[in-house]
């Protein structure tokens, strides 16, 4: 029974974790069309800046996040600029582009900061809560009140202000959005600053729990592609739900038989998902 | 018909050449081109499945399965070189056939992922159950192939070997290039509901396209198990496939030599950069990947013709062209 709950506490956290990743690459595909496969490194970039900043002591952990994502926004939109921009209306080429994105970024973070060594970033809170015998260390609490205010603003965004409206409307037709006198280019690079400021504070807060590499992008990427899926590409509200879906899944084949064994039925999920349902569990047929 | 005869001059020209080279190169190198020949079957057959629009991240994976299944016949049952390679083949094949039906219900995209997972949960398995598999060591100390009292331990035998195994697959894979069949594959790919109103079965020959591709992946597989005498499951993870989508990419996939080209050309660059720079080498392949992607769509192999055409253009407009 501990065992169920400490399974439980840490599988809502990992979906917290998800929904940071997934929500903002699940909106980039919405409103663009294009899948941002390099939306892992964005995350490690995040955490590699909090990294240099915070573990060198040049400033405090919040501060540091807050540097890690105007540093992730940056390159985000410089790849929505750059990349995205020229290639769209051409879906595939875009992610094939992003992919030459994902090497490149690994390669300038690898050289720069080296591989070999061992990133130890000391937890900003120390200590845990136990709750009925399960417990979760401060630190990972935290992300919680976090995502939660960021996606609750995301949602106001999204919901009440004209620009997210507008953003909405791309997502749904881009064409009838820009006769409406809506900025499609505008819009894009809004989704996209959304998006890399979600991932860049999963990497910042993530950064003291997580082994800081620069192939991290990689697991994130594969569970983050996992997520969307099954709650649908471009859904946001089914990224949300599908997020607790694996944070669960994930959390509780890890504890009752091992990591592999999670990973293996993650990706078997998304497989069944994609033929039975390919719009996902939430998403309109 | 000329033009036939043309491409199998080109392949005979192309062997020749690959058959020369041995006796001017040093260990070293005869170690590089040998890889090299393997990795352009690989990248041939993933053309095959390419042809069709289908961008595939499961490749590599079903290169693995043959020589997974190769690696495992000969350690474990004592089978010749010359029954588990085929029948290596034979079971990435089978795997294809029987996984095509779910994954063609997918298209673009969700076609992209849905290959990747397949791929993925089957390598991970590769982790998971170290019986008989190996976990992430891999399987070790797999049989050199033997004929009679011959065996191919050493590179030169296995680097003829292997460059008639790549011929043979080669010119069986243009053969079909050329074939109604790969006409057809080609149709599909620019207009897939003309193609089935015009009574294209689309569904059979992208399983077809896919069954045959994973056959010969499934033989390079072997030929790659039993050349470094191990198998892990590291050597068919995501990296090297996106590294193969790369080659094709940039040769180019209109014709059957593009990814020949794309395999040639990067693996030499890449064995360069190995030597002095081999962290910039991922570097190097997303740089070329998103230049060719913006300003060589067509690959490598439609710069002639473009050139042609340029040179054309501008003889025609001559100092006219005021655009």
């Amino acid at each position: 029974m501990e065992l169920a709950l400490q399974a439980a506490v840490n599988g809502g956290l990992l979906g917290v974790f998800f929904a940071l990743m997934a929500i903002g690459f699940t909106l980039i595909f919405g409103v663009m069309g294009v899948a941002n496969l390099a939306h892992g490194e964005l995350y490690m970039i995040g955490a590699y800046v909090v990294w240099l900043t915070y573990t060198q002591g040049i400033m405090p952990f919040p501060l540091a996040v807050i540097v890690g994502v105007a540093v992730v926004i940056g390159i985000g939109l410089a790849i929505e600029r750059g990349l995205f921009r020229p290639m769209r209306g051409n879906p595939m080429m875009g992610l094939i582009a992003s992919i030459g994105m994902i090497f490149i970024l690994q390669v300038f973070v690898a050289t720069t900061w080296h591989v070999g060594l061992m990133k130890h970033i000391p937890p900003y809170i120390r200590g845990s809560l136990e709750v009925f015998g399960a417990s979760a260390s401060l630190q990972r609490l935290m992300v919680i009140p976090v995502a939660a205010s960021l996606l609750g603003g995301l949602w106001f965004f999204l919901r009440r202000v004209r620009q997210g409206r507008a953003l909405r409307a791309v997502a749904q037709d881009p064409e009838v959005a820009s006769l409406q006198g809506v900025s499609i280019d505008r819009t894009a690079l809004i989704a996209m600053a959304i998006a890399a400021g979600l991932a860049g504070t999963a990497g910042g807060l993530m950064a003291p729990i997580m082994r800081v590499d620069p192939y991290m992008g990689h697991s994130a990427i594969i569970t983050a592609l996992m997520v969307t899926i099954v709650g649908g590409m471009g859904n946001i509200e089914g990224a949300l739900l599908a997020s607790f879906i694996y944070g669960f899944l994930i959390s509780f084949v890890t504890t009752y038989v091992d990591g592999l064994m999670a990973t293996i039925a993650g990706v078997l999920l998304m497989f069944v998902v994609l033929v039975v349902r390919p719009r996902g569990l939430l998403g309109r047929a | 018909m000329r033009k036939i005869k043309g491409g199998y001059l080109g392949l005979a020209v192309f062997f020749c050449v690959f058959a020369a080279l041995p006796f001017v190169l040093g260990e070293y190198h005869i170690n590089i081109i040998l890889m090299m020949l393997i990795w352009m079957i690989v990248a041939v057959s993933y053309r095959l499945l390419a042809t069709t629009g289908e961008i595939s991240l499961g490749h590599v994976v079903t290169m693995g399965i043959g020589g997974y299944t190769s690696a495992l016949l000969a350690r474990h049952l004592g089978f010749s070189f010359w029954v588990t390679a085929p029948l290596g083949g034979l079971v990435a094949a089978v795997f294809a056939a029987a996984t095509a039906y779910p994954l063609f219900r997918m298209k673009g995209f969700y076609f992209v992922l849905g290959s990747f997972a397949l791929g993925e949960a089957v390598r991970l398995s590769w982790k998971r159950w170290i019986v008989p598999f190996g976990g992430d060591r891999g399987l070790l100390y797999i049989p050199s192939p033997s004929l009679g009292s011959f065996t191919f331990d050493t590179i030169l035998p296995y680097y003829f070997l292997t460059l008639g195994i790549a011929a043979a697959c080669l010119a069986v894979m243009y053969l079909i290039d050329q074939s109604r069949i790969g006409k057809a594959l080609v149709a599909i790919h620019s207009q897939d509901l003309l193609c089935e109103s015009l009574g294209i079965n689309v569904l059979g020959y992208k399983t077809l396209a896919y069954i045959t591709a994973s056959f010969f992946a499934g033989i390079a597989g072997a030929l790659m198990a039993h050349y470094m005498g191990m198998v892990s499951p590291s050597q068919f993870s995501l990296t090297f496939m996106l590294y193969v989508v790369v080659w094709v990419i940039v040769g180019g996939l209109n014709t059957f030599w593009g990814p020949i080209v794309g395999v040639i050309i990067l693996y030499l660059i890449q064995e360069v950069l190995r030597i002095h720079l081999i962290e910039y080498m991922p570097l190097f392949y997303g740089i070329v990947l998103i230049a060719v992607v913006f300003a060589l769509p067509g690959g490598l192999e439609s710069l002639p013709r473009r050139i042609a055409d340029w040179r054309r253009a501008r003889k025609q407009t001559g100092l006219l062209n005021i655009r």
